[in-house]
Formats: structure tokens, C-alpha cells, sequence
């Protein structure tokens, strides 16, 4: 007998035994790469989970395991909660992509929701934010709120999100301030609050008085508070706790009515693959409350930015746009398509440095 | 009074005895820590150590510990040979990743090439480059008296911004849209290291069965292994012996780091499937603890593993189903080693109760 026979066998079985017990409520899983109390990435998905058990009440169950490696020990996760009756499973890694392809193919009738990747099958959506909406009101404030007009960035991988993200960043910051330059520092990780310490504390030591995170610990934030005239972001989280300074603004992942909603699909039996890229528009993406510190015609200002950026009226990549070696990009009031976004790999004109090869 | 008297030879009693009471004690401890944490203890141990082989899904959870466990055994019985030895590879994490690169580089570079010649190739570069990795700490010690603790475990750090970088770039799948991370190899018929995925049997759980004997044979029997145990209970008896402790570094280094690279090349042609940049997953520093569990002796080894693999597999089924935070599976196994090493004094030191106890 096969895998497939015997995994068909099994979900055969499940599924009489849900039919038996009309009442038995539905189950989704969640599988994080991190630890829920890791204050950023993991711990927004999980709020969106709390949400979803809020949202439903007794008529959905949620079950979750945390800090699971990308790789064969996320298949083998996935594997055993569709086993164990999960009948909507959130994947929230990128490294999570052919695990979660390959855990699908075995159970068609589990649907899944892969978070920043980009292979669906019937039963796999995809769904990302556009942090880059986000990007581009931290770098409106960052190129104002600079005296040195030096913004550092600590990037976690040189993958086309992350590039992303400095490229808003750093166009906002130079439309308001020409002078402005950016240090970025690979830290290679999403998660390690000692090392993300270390490139916050080498970026200040080069005279960065503002810092961008893509790492999700609050230790930037506390480095930054020591050094005393540094300015930060939360990064995925609110992270209020270091407001009103260093931190000024956030991004804040909001994924709670994404992940009711999709429940509600497969409830309903209405569940789809489908591919979401959503933004500041639609909820996914959150500006934190920009606090004091902020003068308050800069604060005007970007959330002049942050509500043009939602309704759909300005677009954070819109020409006349340059690539790093020069040549042309986007024509003037020209906006980026998705698939050069979703790809991008090379940085926008007056970047320096190489992205790591 | 409670009194320690040391044995003049260890007890080959507690030899035994000290891992299984361990595990006994780490049940108890971790027990209480479950209950203190609101979950039913008796059932959440149940769940840890007994559903992944005895459940409802157990046909799906026994071959998963093959493909958990067998990294662990391959990489522990390599070490098992430096420890007897006293030469401390505390590095084997680096040596199981530049193997899996070397090996992964072979497979990348002649895909879509089919051919029965391909996976060899790759295993041998597999084991080459975990012993090359390994060998920088062994010559460094033999030409320049450095540590190799501090040296093999710093290249662990080396090997991680390699592997990096290779994700990133040189080994990166052309088709990826710019993503980080290789081709997967366990697609690709001749590179994979699979032999039934269903059974969890891949060559890498071979090869490790394959390490057990092969050690046990060579430390009961052969020459070599008479030299390793007595390098580590008397180096100087060793050197009248005619024992060279320098080779004897190299080799132990070698091997050690040979079945490193080894399970490194199994694990990213088969369950792993590509280079990715988190690629390592931890198993080179579990396998210290598995060693030590398993006394460093080869079946001791095998059983550790396993043991190691369910508590991994169990403490997955616990938090999904019973909602058990994963700090707490990674509490119990670090008890698991504590408990080992505390119970270990009673292998070598007798209790005595009473004033009658003889100073």
C-alpha cells in the first residue's frame, strides 16, 4: 500500500468521523518559525490566532507549535497535524514553502495558507503584506527626523523582501532630505536578539542617529535606547514599550481578520487557493502611532503619505525611478509592476554598496 | 552522613543502570514541571514518549524516527571515537554543514546529468568535506598546540556564514525568483538519498547502522580501538605503548568529521532536500549529548538516539495536541543530559550512609 492510499484511507476516515459529529469544530493549525513571546513575526501571527479563537468561539479549534526549523522537521509538523484532524493549516515561514507543497500534495483535503512564498496548488494559498507601504512612511519620517543624515538598516537576508523594504525606505528619505545615506548591515538571521544588538551598536558607532530593523527583536530598540539620541522603528510588532523614544513609529503585522476570514471560507466550504498581497489599505499592514518625538508637521505629513499609500492614490514605487547602476527603471509617474517587486534584486539609485552575493 | 567513596574501577552495574535511571528521574522531574505548567503529567510523558511509537498514527511516526535519528547516531558514533580518546570535537555542527555543501555542490553542478555515478560522488565529497573542515582543528593542535574545542566550535560559526552565503549565491536554484536556497536535490532522481520515503529509509539510516557495527567491531577488536581507549584512560601508558598521540588527533578528528559531513550530505539529499540558509538544524551538538548517553559505546549510542529522535517527534505531537510551549521539550532533554551527568558520580564514586563509612 501506498503512502497515498493509506494517507487517503486516514483522511477518509477523519472525515466520516466528522460527519458523524456534525458538531465537531473546525480545526486550524499554525506553525511558527519562532517563539510566540519573540515580540515581532511569531508574535503577531499568534495574536492573529487569538483572534480567530476569539472571533469563533467554541466552533473552531486552534492548535500551534512553535519554533519549528524550516526544512524536513516543518513537513514532518505539518504532516502531524493534518493527522491529527487540522482541517486548515497557516505555514507562517518562507522556509516553509516545499514542505508545505509537499505536505499538501499528500492531503487534498486539508487546505493550506503558506505566509511570503510563491507556489500554490488547490489546496495552498499564499498570502503576504505589503511591509513596503510601511517602508516608505518609516523612511518619510527617518530622512526628516536624521541630523547626521546617516539612516542605518539592519537587513536580515538579501532576499527580494528585505530589498525591498530598503528601497521604499530609502526613496521616502531622500524626496524629503537629498543628503541622506544609508549604512546597511546583514545580520543573517530574523531572530537573534545578541546579534541584531551588535549591528545596531555598529551602526550608531558610524553615526547612524536613526535605525530601520527587518529583524524581529526588540534588542535594536534597546541599544538605540542606550546609545540615548537614537531614533527606531517597532518592527512587525508595536513594540510600545520603547515609545515614545526611541521608538517613534512601527509597522505592526496585522493578520487577524486575514486568518478569520479564511476560516470563515472553509467553514462555509468557500475556500480557494488564492494569492493576497495586501497592504496598509486593506489592514494587513498597520502604522503605529507616531509619537511625540516626531515634530508635527512630519507627523502630518506621513500620515498625509500613510493614507495616500492605502487608498490606492500613490503608489510607494513611482517613477521617475533609477536603478542602482543608473540606468532607467520606472518612467516618471510610471508604477512598479508586482512581479518586479515580488523578484526585486537590485537597489534604487543613490544606494551604495553591493547586496551580498 | 552521606559519604562518596571513589570506586577503583567504575561500576559496570551503573554503567548501565545510570542512563536508564536518568531518563527514569528526567519522566519524574519533567512530570512535575508539566503539571506546574497545567497539563496532565502522566498523559503528557505518555504523549512524549510512547504515542510517536504506539499511537493511532504511529505507522506515521516510526519512520520519522528513522530520519531523526539517524543523523544523530552517525554523527555521535564518529565523536564517540574523539571522546574515548579525549580529543574534544566540539564542532561536528560545521563539518555536518560543509559536508552537505561539498556534497550538495557535486549533485547541483551535473543536474539534470542521470547517472547511478552521482550519488557516490556526492557522499564522497559529503565525508571529504566534513574531514577537511574537521582536520583544521586537528593539524592546528598538532602543529601549534591550539584547543580544539574552542577551534572546531568557532568554525561552526565559519560554516554557518558559508552556508549562507552559498544559499544566497554560488548554490542558489537558478529557478527560484531570487529567493535564497538550492535545487531540490530529493527531486532529482539520482542525487537523492532516498530509498523509501514511506519507511522513513533513507542511505544516510543505512550508513548509520553501517557506523554502529564498524565500531563496534574496530573498539572491541581491533588494534586501533585498544589504542583510542587507552589515549584516553592513560596517555602516558598510550606513548609507551607506542600510541602517536598526533596521528591519533588527525584520525579521530578525521573520522569524526567524515560521518559529520556524511549525515550532512544524507540529510540535504534526502529529508532536507536543499541548501538553504537554515539548513542545520542543531543535530552536531545534540549528537555530544547522544554520545554521552549512549557512553560512548556504539549500541549505547543507537539507543540514545532514538531516544533523543522520540523525544523530539513526542514533544511535537505534545505541543500540537496538548498545547505544551516548546521550551518545555527543550527543558526536559537539557534534564535529560543534567540527569546523566549527576547519576554519572554513582558509576564511579560508591554512596556510603552512616559513621560507619571508612574515610
Amino acid at each position: 500500500m501506498t503512502m497515498k492510499t493509506i494517507l487517503a484511507g486516514a483522511t477518509l476516515a477523519a472525515s466520516l468521523s466528522t460527519t458523524a459529529f456534525a458538531d465537531d469544530p473546525t480545526k486550524v493549525g499554525f506553525i511558527y518559525v519562532g517563539p510566540v513571546g519573540d515580540g515581532g513575526w511569531t508574535y503577531e501571527h499568534n495574536q492573529g490566532r487569538l483572534a480567530v479563537e476569539e472571533e469563533f468561539g467554541e466552533a473552531v479549534e486552534t492548535v500551534f507549535v512553535e519554533s519549528v526549523p524550516e526544512g524536513a522537521d516543518a513537513e514532518r509538523v505539518m504532516q502531524q497535524m493534518a493527522l491529527g484532524g487540522a482541517d486548515l493549516i497557516f505555514t507562517t515561514s518562507f522556509g516553509y514553502m516545499d514542505p508545505t507543497i509537499n505536505v499538501a500534495e499528500k492531503f487534498p483535503d486539508v487546505m493550506f495558507e503558506h505566509a511570503t512564498g510563491y507556489k500554490q496548488a488547490d489546496n495552498v494559498s499564499v498570502y503576504s503584506a505589503r511591509f513596503y507601504e510601511g517602508r516608505a512612511v518609516q523612511g518619510h519620517i527617518a530622512g526628516q527626523m536624521t541630523e547626521s543624515n546617516v539612516i542605518g538598516y539592519i537587513g536580515s537576508f538579501p532576499i527580494p523582501e528585505v530589498i525591498r523594504g530598503i528601497n521604499a525606505a530609502y526613496i521616502q528619505a531622500k524626496a524629503v532630505n537629498p543628503d541622506v545615506e544609508f549604512k546597511i548591515v546583514w545580520a543573517y538571521t530574523w531572530f537573534d536578539p545578541a546579534k541584531e544588538a551588535e549591528a545596531a551598536s555598529v551602526l550608531i558607532e558610524q553615526g547612524a542617529d536613526v535605525i530601520l530593523q527587518h529583524t524581529d527583536s526588540t534588542a535594536p530598540q534597546a541599544a538605540a535606547q542606550a546609545a540615548g539620541n537614537v531614533v527606531t522603528f517597532g518592527q512587525a510588532s508595536d513594540m510600545a514599550e520603547f515609545g515614545p523614544f526611541p521608538r517613534v513609529s512601527s509597522i505592526i503585522d496585522n493578520w487577524g481578520p486575514y486568518y478569520i476570514a479564511r476560516t470563515q471560507a472553509v467553514i462555509d466550504g468557500t475556500w480557494e487557493s488564492t494569492n493576497t498581497w495586501d497592504g496598509i489599505g486593506a489592514g494587513m499592514v498597520g502604522i503605529g502611532e507616531i509619537s511625540d518625538a516626531v515634530p508635527a508637521d512630519v507627523k502630518a505629513s506621513a500620515e498625509a503619505l500613510r493614507d495616500s499609500l492605502a487608498s490606492g492614490e500613490y503608489h510607494a514605487f513611482t517613477g521617475p525611478l533609477n536603478k542602482q547602476d543608473g540606468s532607467a527603471w520606472l518612467a516618471d509617474g510610471e508604477t512598479a509592476d508586482d512581479g518586479t517587486l515580488a523578484g526585486m534584486s537590485f537597489y534604487v539609485e543613490g544606494l551604495t554598496g553591493d547586496i551580498p552575493q | 552522613m552521606l559519604m562518596l567513596e571513589k570506586r577503583p574501577q567504575p561500576s559496570k552495574t551503573w554503567t548501565l543502570a545510570a542512563p536508564i535511571l536518568a531518563v527514569i528521574l528526567t519522566m519524574i522531574c519533567g512530570g512535575l514541571l508539566f503539571a506546574a505548567l497545567g497539563k496532565a503529567p502522566l498523559e503528557t510523558i505518555r504523549t512524549i514518549f510512547l504515542d510517536p511509537l504506539f499511537s493511532e498514527f504511529a505507522w506515521f511516526y516510526r519512520p520519522q524516527l528513522l530520519i531523526k535519528g539517524a543523523p544523530l547516531a552517525l554523527i555521535a558514533i564518529g565523536l564517540s571515537f574523539g571522546f574515548r580518546a579525549g580529543i574534544w570535537n566540539i564542532g561536528a555542527e560545521g563539518q555536518y554543514i560543509v559536508g552537505a555543501i561539498c556534497g550538495a555542490a557535486v549533485g547541483l553542478a551535473v543536474y539534470p546529468t542521470e547517472s547511478i555515478f552521482i550519488f557516490p560522488l556526492m557522499v564522497i565529497a559529503g565525508v571529504l568535506g566534513g574531514m577537511l573542515w574537521a582536520l583544521i582543528p586537528g593539524i592546528l593542535k598538532v602543529k601549534f598546540d591550539t584547543n580544539e574545542i574552542l577551534v572546531s566550535l568557532m568554525l561552526v560559526y565559519v560554516a554557518e556564514q558559508l552556508l549562507a552565503s552559498m544559499a544566497l549565491s554560488t548554490l542558489r536554484n537558478p529557478e527560484g525568483m531570487g529567493f535564497p536556497g538550492s535545487r531540490n536535490l530529493a527531486k532529482y532522481d539520482s542525487a537523492s538519498s532516498w530509498i523509501s520515503e514511506n519507511a522513513g529509509m533513507h542511505w544516510g539510516v543505512v550508513a548509520a547502522f553501517i557506523a554502529v557495527i564498524f565500531a563496534y567491531v574496530t573498539l572491541s577488536r581491533h588494534q586501533f580501538g585498544f589504542n583510542v581507549r587507552l589515549a584516553g584512560q592513560s596517555p602516558r601508558a598510550a606513548r609507551f605503548a607506542g600510541v602517536n598521540p598526533k596521528l591519533l588527533v588527525l584520525v579521530c578528528m578525521g573520522i569524526s568529521g567524515g560521518l559529520a559531513g556524511a549525515a550532512g550530505l544524507f540529510e540535504v539529499a534526502g529529508p532536507a532536500g536543499q541548501i538553504s540558509i537554515d539548513f542545520n538544524v542543531g543535530y552536531g551538538f545534540t549528537a555530544i549529548i547522544v554520545a554521552f548517553l549512549g557512553r560512548l559505546h556504539p549500541i549505547g549510542i543507537l539507543l540514545a538516539a532514538g531516544l533523543m529522535a522520540l523525544t523530539y517527534i513526542g514533544g511535537e505531537i505534545a505541543q500540537s495536541n496538548l498545547g505544551l510551549p516548546g521550551a518545555a521539550i527543550q527543558l526536559m532533554q537539557g534534564m535529560l543530559l543534567f540527569f546523566l551527568l549527576m547519576v554519572d558520580v554513582l558509576t564511579n564514586y560508591r554512596v556510603r550512609f552512616g559513621k560507619g563509612a571508612t574515610t
